[in-house]
């Protein structure tokens, strides 16, 4: 069997596996991107409790390898009553541990604003939530962009768990396909291209495009 | 079901979780020491002159960071058995793990001997040593402590990430707990002590580094905070 006939035979089906993985991968994003941000402001609080749970929140998550988080979640959660959908529980997974990482990344960016900003805008008498929303926050973005886009690409890799917990992705159609055909080399080598071409083609030349909008934003033009 | 935590369940799976842990530990160290080595012929094919050679390089380095390590192991081992060359689970296990984070190795090797100040290799060409001596006794005593952060981080990285060798039925501490799991229909335990075990093993070793980065940071003249 030809490699074309294989991609018209079982192409669309991976085409589908594709559409999931990007939703998953979209999901996670945005869920990943709010806990960071919830997180990584708690860390840098005054208050202890408050920095405590975050600090216990991110050491959990960092700690812990995703594979088990995502069976824990999805496995042992019905037990305490709460099932969710393979989705649904793949996204919260991936949510949760990518965030625990950016947390760090954006603790990393608050604590990198120039210590003059913090003290100028203690000078001209702002409250300490519109310090933080007007002259901190828009600073950071330059700053934890690059990283975020690492951690973004990361991600993408990490889609490709779900398939473990019963999700129909690329990752899970590629095994089928393979546990249908025997064609190992044909299946799995196309869907490392799709997500070679996702990342390459796709993820990093839009991440890359935010962070020379951000940097432009605070009158940095280089990268 | 009922959602109740058995201590004597609990306390009757923990010795083989423990025995797995080894096999965890082992798949671990054995992926690094490869990634290790990997990630210095990435190095070398970086740092030749060849242009040509230089650019696959990087295109490899490329496709084996943006893409699943997952699916990197079904490719590895079901393909190779296509070609007449049929490995067991550990071995294919092991050349995945070590290529996949050999490329981010090369990357961390790579930042250390471009954080070796220039200045260093003109003084020595200035002084008319040897290459080999160059690197031996000036380069790299300087570069070493500054990739040690990055190599630590890696190794804990691998020790999370071998979990995925389950997949192809690597025996180690993620397989053991579904086989557990599986035979007595109970999950609660199996996965929270998998859980538990990863918590107590990697959350020292990532104080550890962090601990050895300051001192680093240190020796190096670059005081924060």
């Amino acid at each position: 069997m030809s490699y074309l006939s294989f991609l018209s035979e079982h192409g669309p089906t991976m085409l589908l596996g594709t559409v999931t993985t990007i939703k998953v991968l979209i999901c996670a994003t945005i869920l990943y991107v709010i806990i960071s941000a919830i997180f990584g402001l708690m860390r840098v609080s005054k208050n202890p409790i408050i920095q405590g749970v975050a600090t216990v929140y991110i050491e959990f998550f960092r700690g812990t390898s995703l594979l088990v988080q995502l069976f824990w979640f999805y496995y042992v959660l019905p037990f305490f009553g709460i099932s969710l959908e393979a989705f649904t529980a793949g996204v919260v997974a991936i949510g949760m541990n990518f965030g625990a990482y950016g947390a760090e990344i954006v603790r990393g960016g608050i604590l990198a604003v120039p210590k003059g900003q913090w003290e100028g805008a203690f000078a001209l008498n702002f409250t300490p939530a519109k310090r933080m929303k007007n002259i901190i926050i828009p600073q950071i973005f330059p700053i934890i962009l690059p990283p975020a886009a690492n951690l973004t690409v990361e991600l993408l890799k990490a889609t490709a768990l779900v398939a473990l917990v019963t999700v129909v992705d690329l990752t899970f159609e590629a095994k089928q396909i393979n546990a249908i055909t025997w064609l190992s080399a044909q299946c799995f080598g196309t869907a490392l291209l799709i997500y070679y071409i996702i990342s390459r083609f796709f993820l990093v030349p839009f991440l890359r495009w935010l962070e020379v909008i951000a940097a432009r934003k605070v009158g940095k033009d280089r990268i | 079901m009922n959602a109740e935590w058995r201590w004597d369940f609990a306390f009757e799976i923990l010795p083989k979780m423990l025995w797995a842990t080894l096999n965890t530990i082992m798949a671990a160290g054995i992926g690094y020491s490869i990634a290790l080595i990997v990630g210095l012929l990435f190095l070398l094919g970086q740092r030749t002159r060849f242009k040509i050679i230089n650019i696959i390089n990087r295109e490899i380095i490329e496709f084996i960071r943006s893409t699943p390590l997952l699916i990197q192991l079904f490719f590895v081992y079901f393909v190779l058995p296509q070609f007449g060359i049929t490995l067991s689970a550990w071995v294919c296990g092991m050349i995945t793990i070590g290529l996949h984070f050999g490329t981010y190795l090369s990357e961390v090797y790579r930042g250390a001997l471009e954080g070796v100040p220039k200045t260093q290799w003109e003084a020595c060409r200035a002084l008319n040593f040897t290459t080999f001596y160059t690197y031996r006794r000036i380069v790299l005593p300087q570069a070493f402590p500054i990739a040690i952060p990055g190599m630590g981080n890696y190794l804990v990285g691998i020790f999370k990430d071998t979990p995925l060798l389950s997949t192809i039925g690597v025996a180690e501490l993620f397989h053991a707990a579904t086989a557990v799991g599986g035979y007595h229909y109970r999950y609660l335990e199996p996965y929270t002590i998998v859980g538990v075990i990863f918590l107590i093993l990697s959350v020292p070793a990532a104080m550890g580094i962090r601990k050895l980065e300051r001192s680093v940071n240190k020796s190096q003249g670059k005081v924060k905070n």
